[in-house]
């Protein structure tokens, strides 16, 4: 009996609550009308998408007659077919994207928490000149004349690898800032003191105790920087002319521009005569490209979004 | 004999200093070093811009003579330089004012959306094409557009009976393909960055909105909006201070680089490129470059004041 009396209050106050929220909320016709939006909108966003993914799958013949449909007319497997005798340079891209975005985002991430820890700490004394240093940065730049000089002529990083990994995308002052903040706002001074008087040097407190509390800015931090260098084809552009280096986001651009680019590989394979270079199909090529190329993101996306949604999420509370 | 003990003093604290925060210092290295060579490297770069280029000479980004303002001259003369300018603050102006538009009432809308499950998919996927790289935009736009197969011109132009638009050479439809491509690729971002600041809102106001009878509108107009104000100001503030950096990937990927679409799609950062990659001007380039930096750095500046005079707390510094 008297249990009740106890929960009567908090059950009122659980009602008042649900029918508040039922008081607040908007009528049925305009939810109705908002959810119409919102699916047409959705639409928008993911029909190119499918229109891609149709035409990769349709007949050559069938596209140059009736263009591209978001049901194939006649379904047809050749753009994948002809893809594979380039099997080896589409498989040289994947390598060399995978490789510059792991090492380009462990780097990014380290230098990134290296960089934002001492700015976080309130008893490091040359605070003030260091977060000038990075935040001048963000408001002023000398442009892409002078960073192609500096990368191509006075460190000759022209057509190497670390072309791909370098320019503009190792560091983000943003990033660099937020991650700052978190730090700010996370770990208590007095936790790093007591690692202090236990005898912690500057590097084990970090390695240690900061970076381990740390763990969802670094992983948001890290998907930024994974997102960069997954889909950068600018540097790829500007510094890259040598064909062994040319990665995926790249082989996508020289495809879209001209077929050519996979065909310098298939003429040298016997199995495929000139005859057949001369039938390639090729608007249904390019789209299975798009597909092959896109495809690792898009499949990593619903894993991936939580993530940065959470991280967004995280930023947007400014500090 | 005092000064001298001043400047021993001095001397003497500053390496006491660096010697006490030498593990910080030592962490901040590799970051203070990609920060001298990626960015402040580039900033003393500019004053090539000053001289004529002459790459004959051994060192030439070094040694060539300097020649005054004459670059920019020349890059003024050109048409150019007032077609891209045009279009870059153009084209930003309108993706800086039409983004918290948009972004603000999507996310109003998904924050009202009774049924929370389709609100968080209506989000993933509009989210979704922001992860897609430009060149893969510079697909789904071609698939869209392409003349003969296009599905515009062949699903939904021919079967109204119009004749097919050829899209990649008629510069007078880009102001519109391109601020749509933006929003499709870019709004979901914005929104989520909104809902989060929508969903942070105590939600006292409201039941005390409640209390006083205050329509759904009216909530949104004087509790919503204000509370959001600062984020607001704060993103429009960074865009307004890079509207003559443009998104390089749009502006390139998208109209496929398509010289008969220059009039309208040309930006500064597509010239820039242009003019060094292409045409291996480097002197115009580097002018170019220099006029969008200076001209972004001074509007920073501008911004940045007038908004501290406003309001002090919305300033980024």
């Amino acid at each position: 009996m008297s249990s009740t009396t106890v929960q009567a209050p908090a059950a009122a106050a659980g009602v008042s609550k649900t029918a508040a929220k039922r008081i607040n909320s908007i009528s049925s016709g305009s939810n109705l009308v908002v959810n119409a939006f919102f699916i047409l909108y959705s639409i928008a966003c993911l029909f190119p998408i499918l229109l891609v993914i149709s035409a990769s799958l349709s007949d050559e013949n069938a596209i140059t007659l009736h263009g591209y449909s978001i049901i194939p007319k006649v379904w047809s497997t050749a753009a994948y077919h002809y893809l594979s005798y380039d099997m080896h340079k589409i498989l040289v891209g994947y390598g060399i994207s995978i490789a510059t975005t792991i090492i380009g985002s462990m780097a990014g991430m380290l230098m990134t928490a290296l960089y934002a820890y001492p700015l976080s700490r309130m008893d490091f004394q040359f605070r003030g000149f260091f977060s000038f240093f990075i935040f001048f940065t963000m408001i002023f730049g000398g442009g892409l004349v002078p960073s192609y000089l500096v990368y191509s002529n006075i460190l000759h990083l022209k057509d190497t690898l670390f072309a791909l990994i370098i320019p503009g995308l190792l560091m983000s002052a943003f990033l660099v800032l937020t991650t700052r903040t978190f730090f700010q706002q996370t770990i208590h001074p007095s936790i790093l003191e007591s690692a202090q008087i236990d005898g912690a040097g500057e590097f084990r407190i970090f390695f240690g105790i900061v970076l381990p509390l740390s763990l969802p800015v670094m992983a948001t931090v890290g998907l930024f920087y994974t997102l960069g260098y997954w889909n950068d084809w600018f540097n790829s552009l500007v510094y890259i002319n040598n064909d062994k280096l040319v990665n995926l986001q790249y082989m996508m651009y020289r495809v879209m521009r001209n077929l050519q680019f996979l065909q310098s590989n298939a003429q040298s394979n016997s199995a495929v005569g000139a005859q057949e270079i001369a039938k390639i199909p090729s608007e249904t090529v390019r789209m299975a490209m798009c597909i092959v190329g896109m495809g690792p993101i898009v499949l990593a996306y619903p894993f991936f979004q939580r993530y940065f949604v959470a991280g967004l999420t995280v930023g947007a509370v400014k500090g | 004999m005092e000064l001298n003990t001043e400047l021993g003093k001095k001397r003497f604290s500053f390496g006491r200093k660096v010697a006490k925060n030498r593990y910080l210092l030592l962490m901040m290295l590799p970051g203070t070093l990609y920060l001298l060579i990626n960015n402040y490297l580039p900033m003393f770069g500019t004053l090539i811009a000053f001289k004529k280029i002459d790459m004959t000479l051994h060192y030439w980004w070094l040694t060539s003579p300097w020649i005054g303002f004459d670059n920019f001259k020349f890059l003024f003369k050109t048409s150019d330089a007032w077609v891209i300018t045009r279009n870059t603050v153009l084209y930003n102006a309108l993706f800086i004012t039409i983004t918290p538009i948009i972004a603000v009432t999507f996310a109003i809308l998904l924050n009202e959306t009774r049924n929370r499950i389709a609100a968080r998919f209506y989000q993933n996927i509009m989210f979704l094409p922001y992860f897609l790289s430009a060149v893969v935009v510079g697909y789904l736009g071609y698939s869209m557009l392409s003349v003969e197969f296009g599905f515009i011109n062949t699903h939904v132009l021919e079967p109204l009976g119009m004749d097919a638009v050829a899209w990649y050479n008629e510069p007078k439809y880009w102001p519109y393909i391109l601020p749509l491509v933006y929003i499709w690729k870019n709004i979901g971002y914005s929104t989520v960055i909104y809902l989060a600041a929508i969903i942070g809102i105590d939600n006292e106001y409201y039941e005390a909105a409640l209390m006083d009878g205050a329509s759904k509108w009216r909530q949104v107009i004087s509790i919503t909006l204000p509370q959001i104000r600062p984020i607001i100001v704060i993103l429009m503030l960074m865009a307004v201070g890079h509207i003559l950096n443009a998104d390089f990937g749009l502006f390139y990927q998208v109209p496929l680089d398509s010289g008969s679409l220059y009039p309208t799609t040309n930006v500064i950062d597509t010239y820039v490129y242009r003019a060094l990659l292409s045409l291996g001007d480097i002197g115009m380039s580097s002018a170019a470059g220099l006029y969008q930096s200076a001209v972004g750095f001074v509007l920073v500046l501008t911004v940045n004041l007038i908004v501290r005079k406003v309001n002090k707390e919305s300033a980024l510094f």
